[in-house]
């Protein structure tokens, strides 16, 4: 790795957006991943190489810290932050196919739900980890779901519930998503649920926290 | 508008459990801080949808829960109860739904009364819809009118205690703590809860008042426990967590300045705090609420608590029966434990007991600690205006930490201790005036509330 891909690849790992933000405080003053990105581009760094060989280590080492329990969320949010300063720069690749994100993700709190601190959270995460989020809320019907799902075929789904009352449109929004595109893969996520109600209502997964679930979704992908 | 410029219980050894200055007497014949501990049980349907298909079975299921409730209390000859009848959100999207549960309790807790002359109240807590939206309107819209028609209906029907968590200023929150800023945490606790807070419970009293029954109390649920939510599961830091309490006590204090005369809610773990301040009684729950949530305050919770709450159990079957019977039986053992030392006149020890058996184990916990809870109490009331109390509360809350640190009361983590740096810096930069922190709010936040939802 270049001595500037490093430079980068750690504004990412501590959160350092730009040359304004004062945190963290010891990299003060110095350039962040929104100077550099452009900076490495100028210097004719290949997008790709910027995003994998950079980027994504700096992801992946805050994450890796928080399953040690040595960063906590705060820690992994700030550092997509300065992913998503260093990715508005990539966007126009993006666009022109010439780099890929990894793939579309909606998400969204089920029918009559308005939990969304939870949902929120991984969504922030997904999309410093270079997916392209769909957000459809909270109260969202099923129909909504298989509705955006046709704009997005290749997209997984996310679904969140905090409630014993709520969790159940779980399995009718599941059965609806499979019955139109049954390979999608569907994953839940909410303080009442559990791998095996995952399985009962034929969802593709539970994931209690969101770094393992976004290590699960970079395996399948 | 109640000012309160000083505290009602100002000495930590008057702090106790089941003594409130100002008692509240409500429903058939219960007073609560009359000197005893009551038992609040709580309770909710099993895994199931709400519909107008499956409402027979919702009736059903709260008959049975109601039955089996009050034939174990005969049982255990509770001194008296409050039942807590918290709504699903279709009991509010609907508000005639919500009413026939109230009416459905309340006819049971009438009977019960009169066939054996145990005292007992019923609380409603409405479940705040405003938040549908995105950024919430909070003072218009339909889920504002549901929510309030929500309370005047459950007033109708037989409520003795209003309450609710609302969630003004949760949107800014939400966001401020999953960044583990502390400023944009305290200034949307302090300006824009605050003014919600105040807006909503002079209609709330306004209600109480017309049927002639109690205000009771708001919790800062939505903040601080999904905050020690947080923390406990690794997430967050336990220094945040536990500011983060100490900064929505003048938010759920702004209920009391409307009218509101307690018990305040159960998961309000502020509770110590108000009591300090208004000398109303609180409602507490701690390890009896487990079957909900795991949380590091089980038994200090109850150091203070007027009543004892398990928060919320599902009616499912265990070995020994339907489980919101358990946990009545659960709970009014706890109460007689309690009741036996403040007969005794060893409330205090028993309190103290309390308090010792959490501290080491958890800084959350020592914002629950009587001689803190003072402290931070003074700091509210030295101070005037929602941001003013909510800086200083957090302030007075960071020197105990620190103090107990350097004493090894208690101990942290390393990384905790990073955090202590961090939020030492977010306080000293914190403005001092209530329109900066706004200004500071609208930059980093502007895009998630709307300043008319607060009357700004």
């Amino acid at each position: 790795m270049s001595d500037l891909l490093e430079k980068l690849s750690i504004c990412i790992e501590r959160g350092k957006v730009n040359e304004q933000s004062p945190f963290p405080p010891d990299l003060k003053g110095e350039l962040g991943a929104d100077e550099l990105t452009k900076q490495a581009l100028d210097e004719g760094i290949a997008p790709e190489a910027i995003l994998n060989e950079s980027l994504m280590i700096g992801m992946r080492k805050v994450g890796d810290k928080f399953e040690e329990g040595k960063a906590f969320i705060p820690d992994m949010l700030i550092a997509a932050k300065a992913m998503n300063a260093a990715m508005a720069h990539l966007k126009p690749f993006f666009e022109s196919g010439e780099v890929e994100l990894k793939g579309d993700f909606i998400i969204g709190t089920v029918a009559g739900d308005l939990h969304d601190i939870g949902k929120n959270i991984v969504r922030m995460v997904l999309t410093g980890g270079g997916w392209n989020v769909i957000d459809l809320g909270t109260d969202v019907k099923a129909d909504k779901f298989v509705e955006t799902l046709q704009q997005y075929p290749n997209a997984h789904v996310g679904m969140s519930a905090l409630l014993t009352t709520t969790m159940m449109q779980m399995e009718t929004t599941t059965k609806a998503i499979k019955e139109v595109s049954p390979n999608t893969k569907v994953y839940v996520g909410g303080a009442p649920l559990s791998q095996d109600f995952s399985d009962k209502i034929g969802a593709d997964g539970y994931f209690p926290d969101p770094n393992k679930f976004i290590k699960h979704l970079a395996a399948v992908a | 508008m109640k000012n309160y410029s000083k505290l009602t219980i100002a000495n930590h050894e008057e702090l106790v459990m089941g003594i409130s200055p100002h008692p509240v007497r409500c429903g058939n014949d219960l007073t609560i801080g009359d000197g005893k501990v009551y038992p609040e049980i709580n309770f909710t349907l099993p895994t199931m949808l709400i519909t107008k298909e499956t409402f027979g079975e919702v009736r059903k299921h709260y008959t049975e829960m109601m039955s089996n409730i009050l034939e174990r209390s005969k049982h255990l000859n509770v001194p008296g109860l409050v039942v807590e009848f918290e709504q699903l959100p279709p009991m509010t999207e609907t508000p005639e739904w919500g009413a026939e549960i109230t009416e459905l309790i309340k006819t049971k807790l009438n009977k019960f009364y009169d066939e054996t002359n145990i005292p007992n109240a019923l609380r409603v807590t409405v479940l705040d819809l405003r938040d549908a939206d995105h950024p919430p309107l909070l003072r218009s819209g339909e889920p504002t009118e549901k929510t309030l028609k929500g309370f005047e209906l459950c007033a109708q029907a037989g409520a003795d205690i209003l309450s609710i968590e609302s969630v003004g200023g949760k949107e800014v929150h939400d966001q401020a703590l999953m960044y583990g800023d502390l400023y944009g945490m305290v200034a949307s606790l302090g300006i824009l809860a605050h003014r919600d807070m105040s807006w909503l419970w002079n209609q709330i009293t306004e209600i109480a008042n017309k049927y002639d029954i109690i205000s009771g109390g708001d919790s800062a649920c939505g903040f601080s426990n999904t905050a020690m939510q947080l923390a406990g599961q690794g997430m967050l830091p336990s220094v945040l967590a536990a500011l983060d309490r100490a900064a929505s006590a003048p938010r759920s204090l702004a209920a009391f300045e409307q009218g509101a005369v307690g018990p305040s809610k159960d998961c309000a773990y502020e509770g110590p705090i108000i009591k300090a301040i208004t000398g109303y009684p609180i409602s507490m729950e701690g390890k009896s609420a487990c079957c909900a949530h795991f949380s590091p305050l089980g038994n200090i919770a109850a150091a203070t608590a007027d009543l004892w709450s398990n928060e919320s159990v599902q009616n499912v079957r265990l070995l020994s029966g339907n489980a919101p019977e358990a946990f009545m039986e659960l709970l009014t053992y706890d109460c007689r434990l309690y009741n036996t030392a403040l007969d005794e006149g060893n409330a205090l020890m028993m309190r103290n007991m309390l308090v010792k058996s959490d501290i080491p184990h958890s800084v959350e916990a020592l914002m629950l600690e009587p001689k803190v809870v003072i402290e931070i109490a003074q700091s509210i009331v030295k101070n005037k205006g929602g941001y003013n109390q909510t800086k200083a509360s957090v302030q007075t809350a960071f020197t105990a930490i620190e103090n107990a640190l350097q004493q090894n009361v208690l101990s942290i983590s390393n990384i905790e201790r990073e955090w202590m740096d961090k939020l030492k810096k977010a306080i000293d930069a914190m403005a001092d005036s209530e329109e900066e922190a706004l200004d500071y709010l609208k930059t980093m936040y502007g895009d998630v509330f709307k300043p008319e939802a607060y009357g700004l």
